[in-house]
């Protein structure tokens, strides 16, 4: 039995962005244990001010390179909203269609090549090359359409071109969504292979109960618009997000935690599982099944075979968006017009890959930007990560400091924090204070 | 045969877009990992070697604590190669730098916070190392870096385009966006990606950097011919190269005086706010 152990993994590798796991247990009882965020602050909210609204998009899309298009979404819904835009159906249509390009793109790059490494016992996915070559051959075609979806729809993954406030400045063509659609169903066979891989991989059991939230809507499995959802039960407006994001100072630290309905919560694939799986696609709700899913699911491991259930979910959904955009056929359409007014706010919010996300402005009359601010997944989920160290760390501590080690980083690595994006963070331990 | 160049990527502050954008160039060019020893790239890969003859930087340096790293990457490194827009120009980073640093800490992270991150004038790296080449780009495409891994392998120096990106955009024979009334940037950016964005229906925004020469003036009243606010032009002319405006001194076309801290209270976001106990 480990009475002392002292985890100091310093530079998680293999997720987006830099954090450190800390864990100090000395005669059995923890004196501290937290993921630290070392990440140098980006001040974008800041940086808005001044800027002419349809700058927004593609100055926030800089705030990740892996969540590309859904910053720009989150900006421009956030501008739509105070602008008072009305969108087309077939905007509504090609954006949800560049989402689920980078949503597969990143679910992609998070299980096959930050996830399957540890599972296979391999450092990363270079190594990961040599011994399963057949397995990164195959993520690298699943990556490649996903980047091609994009690059058809919006010019590239990161940062995203043609998308803009009130609608598009480019259209696909007939030949380029017919061959998009032959691509995704070729894709298939991948991804009935993935799940078979997901499958078999022995994925940790630890569980502790907690709240997940998600943006929730009537008929879909969608990741644009709806309102906020709960676990615990409430469902809240888009533009009442602050009360459910609670940024608030503590009387213990000087930093800004994240709280709903309990001490934490949990946001991104899973808690999209857990709020919406009956509006899955049947193959997804199969692959659900076969990784043994069931809402409400609170086992944190799992949220990267959520994702995988997501991939399964967005091929199928390409296909059919394809095929209604097909039907009505692609006009080219100038954006929506804008209404510009003295203090006009607006809240956007989106689904990212990593979960939940808002932008809100406040634009003027002559369309400079007044005030920003963005409140960013990792942010929301970073209390949760604590939580669950303090509860899984206690379970470990008969294993060596290298398996306590990887199940500790392996835990971060599920939440797939993407720590670039440090407009604002919430919940943040500093060594010290 | 000779040992294989042993390569290493570092980030500082950035969207790590730039890497991402390597990675997905592997998708299509495996075979470039079997050219090189890649012995530290965080977005790929645990493992770390401090043995390297090629760095490739992504990001802009934007506190003094970075400096010591990136002296020690020179150092180390035969060949330093700024990655992308943040690394080479500053990039988007350096929007900051309208403000003083104590305006934009408060603004984002409130009167209680605003010490708690350590932060300054953002910066591209060649204003704290020599640097040898760069990519220009945000973020930065694929192919050009391609080309340059393969010139430097035959140990030769990469050239980057001076003439302006119409040029390219001419070639692709697209229309041009000015003559429709949408603003782009072309006339003053270099070129070397293809006109990318007015290939996808929109105006350039500069992220390549400017040519020698840029008419700045010219560019400036074709805009306004767009109707485009003054305010309008200097967000465009600064969204990638606001430090490059602020190092122009009497020559920039645009005013980048840092607001001052002492007269000027110091704004707190009405947004972001803390409550001091939750809402439930
Ligand atoms: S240059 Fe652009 S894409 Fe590259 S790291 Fe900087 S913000 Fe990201
Ligand atoms: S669209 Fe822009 S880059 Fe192309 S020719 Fe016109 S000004 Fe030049
Ligand atoms: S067209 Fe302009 S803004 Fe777009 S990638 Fe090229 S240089 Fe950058």
């Amino acid at each position: 039995m480990t009475e002392n152990i002292r985890v100091n993994v310093h530079h998680v590798t293999r997720v987006e962005g830099h954090g450190n796991i800390v864990v100090d247990v000395r005669d059995g009882t923890i004196e501290k244990c937290e993921l630290q965020i070392v990440e140098t602050p980006r001040f974008f909210e800041a940086m808005l001010r001044g800027r002419p609204y349809n700058q927004a998009s593609h100055i926030t899309s800089r705030i990740c390179g892996i969540c590309a298009i859904g910053h720009a979404t989150a900006s421009l819904r956030a501008t739509e909203t105070a602008l008072g835009v009305e969108l087309s159906e077939q905007t509504r249509l090609l954006r949800k269609l560049a989402f689920h390009g980078e949503m597969l793109d990143s679910h992609i790059l998070h299980t096959y090549m930050l996830v399957a490494p540890d599972f296979l016992n391999v450092g990363s996915v270079l190594p990961l090359a040599v011994s399963h070559p057949e397995v990164v051959q195959r993520a690298l075609r699943m990556k490649k359409f996903s980047g091609d979806l994009c690059q058809v729809i919006v010019g590239r993954h990161t940062h995203p071109i043609a998308m803009t406030v009130g609608g598009f400045t480019h259209f696909p063509s007939r030949q380029e969504l017919e061959s998009l659609r032959e691509q995704a169903e070729a894709l298939l066979a991948d991804v009935d292979a993935t799940v078979e891989l997901f499958g078999t991989l022995p994925w940790p059991t630890f569980e502790r109960e907690t709240e997940f939230v998600a943006l929730v809507q009537d008929d879909e499995y969608g990741f644009i618009d709806g309102v906020i959802g709960s676990t615990d039960g409430p469902r809240v407006p888009i533009s009442d997000y602050r009360t459910v994001t609670n940024e608030r100072l503590s009387a213990h630290s000087t930093a800004k935690h994240a709280a709903f309905n309990r001490d934490s919560y949990m946001v991104g694939a899973l808690a999209r599982f857990n709020l919406k799986h009956e509006h899955l696609h049947p193959r997804a709700a199969a692959a659900a099944d076969h990784f043994g899913l069931e809402p409400v699911c609170h086992k944190p491991y799992m949220n990267s075979a959520a994702q995988v259930v997501e991939i399964v979910h967005c091929v199928d959904d390409v296909i059919m968006l394809i095929d209604t955009l097909l039907e009505r056929g692609v006009e080219p359409e100038a954006p929506a017009p804008v209404t510009l007014k003295p203090g006009a706010r607006g809240v956007g919010s989106c689904d990212v890959p990593r979960g939940i996300l808002f932008h809100e402005y406040q634009i003027d009359e002559n369309g400079l930007i007044e005030e920003a601010n963005c409140i960013i997944p990792t942010g929301q989920n970073l209390g949760n990560v604590d939580l669950d160290l303090r509860a899984l760390v206690p379970t470990l501590l008969t294993e060596t400091e290298d398996q306590i080690t990887l199940k500790l980083e392996m835990l971060v690595r599920a939440y797939d924090p993407c720590i670039s994006c440090s407009t604002h963070f919430l919940n943040v331990e500093f060594v010290g204070k | 045969m000779p040992a294989k160049p042993k390569v290493a990527f570092f980030d500082f502050t950035s969207c790590e877009g730039c890497q991402l954008t390597i990675v997905d160039l592997l998708q299509t060019h495996l075979g470039l990992v079997n050219l090189v020893e890649i012995v530290q790239f965080r977005e790929a890969m645990t493992e770390k070697g401090e043995d390297y003859a090629i760095a490739f930087i992504e990001g802009s340096c934007t506190r003094k604590s970075d400096e010591d790293r990136l002296r020690k990457i020179r150092e180390q490194a035969a060949v330093v190669v700024a990655l992308g827009a943040c690394a080479h120009l500053g990039g988007v980073n350096a929007m900051k730098n309208r403000w003083a640093i104590e305006n934009v800490q408060t603004y984002v992270y409130g009167e209680d916070g605003k010490a708690m991150y350590e932060s300054y004038e953002a910066r591209p790296i060649s204003a704290v190392i020599q640097v040898d080449a760069a990519i220009p780009g945000c973020p930065i495409d694929r192919f050009e870096f391609l080309h340059l891994v393969q010139k430097m392998l035959q140990g030769r120096a990469p050239k980057l385009p001076d003439y302006p990106l119409c040029v390219e955009c001419k070639l692709k024979e697209n229309a041009c966006l000015n003559k429709l009334g949408k603003p782009c940037l072309g006339p003053i950016t270099r070129a070397g990606c293809n006109a990318i964005c007015p290939t996808y229906g929109d105006g350039c925004e500069g992220c390549r950097g400017w040519i020698p020469e840029a008419n700045f003036d010219e560019m400036r009243e074709i805009l306004r011919g767009h109707g485009l606010s003054d305010a309008d032009i200097d967000a465009r002319f600064t969204m990638f190269n606001h430090y490059q405006m602020q190092h122009m001194g009497d020559d920039a076309p645009v005013t980048t005086t840092v607001s001052p801290v002492k007269d000027e209270p110091l704004p707190t976001s009405t947004f972001a706010a803390p409550q001091e106990e939750p809402v439930r």
